[in-house]
């Protein structure tokens, strides 16, 4: 090969690899793993409080990742947060009445939407609403109830000023 | 009075004239730049001078940046008993500062020098005056390709440093220091934004590549014919590249945030 060929061949890999690596860190260490575009139904559910929940959080079943928190918004005559879950077409067999909880990853970890299948042999479809819903563990408040020692409350209650 | 006067203001007035001539050498450069690629052959080679040939010590110095990350930051979390989000913490430090940093210091030295004394050789033997006798505007034969070449090699080589970096802290935290693989990816993937992290970095590294490159251009364009003139010139551009890119990235930082 001759000298100029080999240079124009070198730059060229060069420019490959730097468009690689650049392709391959936006696509594989970022959020668009786990972006799902698939096609997808809507389910609403009403949270008290909703922690720190965000968009696009993952939605769970058994520890198996089914969806993605859609849209944050609050509704204003309950007062109260209503969550849009998209759930992806493929799990279309979840029962009506089941329950959505809000829990943490680890202790420092992100939030996320758990869902418990309850019983019913009707399904959820979009639009329904899930009604069973617990809201997201604040931890100050755990803590304040601890400190102030009226730790028989029931938990989900606000804590003592 | 009068002397301390000038004394005081003198070096902070050639200061302020070295900034307007960079200044003004920029406007000239982006004036050649059409007329700069009218020669893609000379676009190439320099490519490959200050890209290809960089990326050796790009990749093991990215490596070693991810390594050592992985160790510090995994003693860090471990006290909040946050280990979990070594993943996080090492991509996040990599793509927004570290990556674009380092790579610009890298290349200050590797390309930024080598690019000053080349030219300021070509101004001492009087190239540069023969191809202006050959009708060859030396802005546009000379000085365009090695600007270009600079800002375009940039960003590719931090895409490459961030990705041997992320391999080095993968290598530490998840082979040496027992993090799990799945919480090691997952935990990064979940916190880690296309545009707010990984573009974030990348117009860093644009920025610092269009000035490195400006400040090794004019530092070797206007060089005094002479050893000592292109010795001077090769210090100085590593010292203002330097200075530029750390004070630059302090203020992007906060603009893009």
């Amino acid at each position: 090969m001759n000298p100029r060929r080999s240079y124009a061949a070198g730059t060229g890999l060069f420019i490959l690899l730097g468009f690689a690596a650049l392709a391959y860190l936006a696509t594989q260490t970022t959020s668009l793993v786990n972006f799902d575009s698939g096609p997808s139904y809507d389910v609403t559910a009403e949270f008290a409080n909703i922690g720190g929940l965000k968009d696009r959080a993952p939605v769970k079943l058994a520890g198996v990742r089914i969806g993605t928190v859609k849209r944050i918004t609050l509704d204003q005559r309950s007062m109260d947060a209503r969550v849009t879950l998209a759930i992806s077409d493929r799990y279309n067999q979840i029962p009506e009445d089941s329950y959505a909880k809000i829990m943490t990853s680890g202790l420092l970890g992100d939030q996320f939407i758990s869902l418990s299948p309850g019983g019913s042999p009707k399904v959820l479809k979009s639009g329904s609403l899930i009604d069973n819903t617990q809201s997201a563990l604040q931890i100050e408040d755990l803590i304040g109830k601890f400190m102030t020692g009226s730790g028989g409350s029931k938990a989900g209650s606000s804590g003592k000023k | 009075m009068k002397q301390l006067a000038v004394r005081l203001f003198d070096p902070l007035l050639d200061g302020l004239a070295n900034i307007g001539r960079t200044g003004l050498f920029l406007l000239g450069l982006l004036t050649a730049l059409p007329r700069g690629l009218t020669y893609p052959r000379e676009l190439l080679r320099q490519l490959w001078f200050v890209g290809a040939k960089s990326l050796i010590i790009i990749m093991i110095s990215g490596l070693f940046v991810g390594m050592v990350l992985s160790l510090q930051l995994y003693y860090t979390l471990s006290i909040f008993g946050g280990t979990s989000a070594l993943g996080t913490v090492i991509a996040l430090s990599l793509y927004r500062e570290l990556g674009p940093v380092v790579t610009a210091l890298l290349f200050a030295g590797r390309a930024g020098t080598a690019i000053t004394a080349e030219v300021g050789l070509m101004r001492a033997t009087d190239q540069l005056s023969a191809m202006e006798m050959m009708a060859v505007d030396p802005m546009a034969f000379v000085a365009s390709p090695r600007f270009l070449a600079g800002v375009i090699a940039m960003p590719l080589l931090v895409a490459v440093f961030n990705l041997m970096g992320i391999f080095g802290g993968h290598l530490i935290g998840v082979t040496w220091l027992g993090i799990d693989n799945g919480t090691f990816w997952s935990n990064m993937t979940s916190n880690v934004g296309v545009w707010k992290d990984v573009i974030n970095g990348e117009w860093k590294a644009l920025v610092f590549g269009v000035f490195i490159s400006l400040i090794a251009v004019y530092q070797g364009y206007t060089a005094p014919p002479t050893s000592e003139g292109v010795a001077n010139a090769t210090t100085r551009t590593v010292v203002s590249s330097s200075i530029a890119i750390l004070a630059l990235d302090f203020v992007m930082t906060a603009f893009l945030m």
